[in-house]
């Protein structure tokens, strides 16, 4: 069999060095039926724990957070976290609260972008233009606080880079009452919309038991039944202080996982709220001089899962070992379950349900157990959007607008 | 499992582990030899019900050093196997996908980059390093020269 499949493989052609995180998945099918998956990853492999060895503590931020541009909040603060920890560097509240902001911008950011992407998958154009004009706005909030809108580098050990100034909170409490608001109506249309459930319920399912076998996080477990969240379990920057609640779904399908994003982005603009109207006074850091010997864990939960980074010190200026682990990494393989056993056209959502990033579902192919036929990216999507439209046309459902709502 | 819950089980397994070292009321590390790293990890994951979130393999100049890391999301404590294997000549150490299957990527990374060999690991193909990439050489080793 392994070998009847390494031809087309070859076949589906180039890799885009540009796009991040490139993973190749190989199914094997049974007619329309997924009866195997493959995953190979490391096409574009960085080096970073590598490479962080060679750089000095104050330098690293800066390179974890371009382990990946949508989490580059969240990685270069569970780094920092470790690192202080090995220090025993407690750094100023404002500080604290400021990096909760950051994060909960990410987060929103990251699911709108996500739900754009699923909507995509499904044939919902709408959706996605939709979503990501909202998320437009959050990202101009975080150029506004830390000047980039992407890999921030705001957050330093002993604290942070960049306050979140006056000036910028009106418009921080305007923006997120727009991002409520129109959060709010993507909710009630995918939550009331009889196409979407019957397009997304009992898909790509992974049920509790195999959550734990796999180990996975974020929306991926909470969408299984599993409540765990490290901004409650392990609480870091200010969420202690902040009055939120951790969504939970029990269904473990696409549909689950979507009402877990959509309602933390609700949850999320909660937060900010909280932490913009109680931002104490004061410094946004300490002056940080040596690092003791020692080994620190750090963890933050980005918005794909908990984020984990292990930092090793021997009493220099550079870290002598540094592990990352990207909540992907845990995530990814639980393809195993929720594929098999799917039809072809769900497989493109299912994988996109983990919100692996959008390089990882372009490098499909699908091999035919007999015929080797093999199905590109475009292919899937296309089965995937038919799958939408027999499923309108059978409802009887008028076309969706979400001009409507 | 509250904290103390978790101190009392976890001298359950004191004659398997060469000390318990506390750095933090959150932060636990349960030092062993390689051989008993495996009824170690058994004992967390399946007895204690924690939840593994990755291994770090670690090149320590005089040994290797796989660390397990495993969660407790009740109390926010993370529970660290530090297993050492004094043979640096041919290095090995149990695999523990058999019983947790999310190890699975991480065990071929740390064969991968350090050359440890993970016993009876189900799966042991490349999972990081190129197919063209030397064998023999490993790019996380303190020896290895870019």
């Amino acid at each position: 069999m392994k070998k009847s499949v390494n031809k087309p493989i070859l076949a589906v052609g180039p890799f885009h060095p540009l796009q991040e995180e490139m993973e190749y998945f190989q199914l094997t099918v049974d007619g329309e039926i997924v009866t195997d998956i493959d995953v190979r990853i490391s096409y574009n492999h960085r080096g970073i724990e590598r490479l962080s060895e060679t750089l000095q503590f104050d330098q690293v931020p800066f390179l974890v957070s371009r382990v990946c541009g949508i989490c580059s909040a969240s990685h270069p603060l569970a780094y920092v976290q470790a690192v202080e920890e090995i220090g025993g560097i407690n750094p100023p509240e404002r500080a604290l609260y400021v990096r909760s902001i950051i994060n909960e911008l990410e987060r929103i950011h990251s699911h709108l972008l996500w739900v754009g992407l699923a909507g995509h998958f499904i044939g919902y154009d709408t959706v996605f233009m939709w979503a990501w004009k909202y998320r437009e706005p959050v990202l101009d909030l975080l150029e506004e606080i830390t000047g980039n809108r992407n890999n921030y580098g705001n957050v330093k050990v002993g604290g942070c880079r960049e306050d979140v100034s006056d000036d910028a909170i009106p418009r921080i409490q305007k923006d997120l009452d727009e991002v409520e608001k129109k959060t709010e109506m993507l909710t009630k249309a995918v939550l009331d919309d009889p196409i979407i459930h019957a397009r997304l319920k009992g898909v790509g399912v992974l049920t509790k038991e195999s959550a734990v076998k796999y180990a996975v996080a974020g929306p991926t477990a909470r969408g299984s039944g599993i409540d765990i969240d490290v901004r409650r379990d392990d609480p870091y920057a200010a969420y202690a202080d902040l009055d939120w609640k951790v969504i939970t779904q029990t269904e473990g399908d696409v549909f689950a996982k979507a009402v877990v994003r959509l309602l933390e982005v609700l949850e999320s603009v909660k937060m900010i709220r909280q932490a913009v109207k109680k931002l104490p006074k004061g410094p946004i850091a300490i002056e940080v001089k040596e690092i003791p010997p020692g080994e620190g864990c750090g963890r933050a939960e980005a918005p794909r899962g908990e984020t984990f980074h292990y930092v090793r010190s021997d009493g220099g200026n550079r870290p002598i070992r540094h592990k990352i682990r990207a909540p992907s990494y845990v995530n990814v393989p639980s393809f195993r379950v929720s594929c098999i056993g799917q039809h072809i056209a769900d497989v493109t959502l299912t994988l996109a349900a983990v919100d692996p990033c959008y390089s990882c579902t372009e490098r499909l192919a699908v091999v035919d157990g007999c015929k080797n036929i093999v199905h590109d990216y475009e292919a899937l999507l296309r089965l995937s959007r038919e799958k939408t439209a027999r499923i309108k046309k059978e409802i009887g459902s008028p076309e969706f607008k979400l001009e409507d709502f | 499992m509250n904290q103390e819950e978790l101190n009392n089980r976890l001298s359950e397994i004191k004659d398997k582990l060469i000390n318990i070292e506390q750095t933090m009321d959150s932060r636990i590390f349960l030092l062993c030899e390689a051989e008993n790293s495996f009824t170690v990890s058994k004992f967390l994951f399946e007895d204690l019900s924690l939840r593994f979130v990755i291994a770090t393999g670690i090149d320590s100049e005089d040994c290797f050093e796989i660390l397990y890391h495993f969660s407790n999301d009740e109390t926010g404590c993370f529970v660290t196997v530090k297993a050492f294997i004094r043979d640096r000549e041919n290095p090995s150490i149990e695999s523990i996908t058999p019983l947790i299957t999310a190890a699975e990527w991480i065990e071929r990374e740390i064969h991968d980059i350090l050359g440890i060999e993970i016993k009876n690991h189900p799966n042991m193909r490349r999972l990081i390093l190129a197919d063209d990439w030397p064998e023999g050489v490993y790019p996380l080793r303190k020896d290895f020269k870019r």
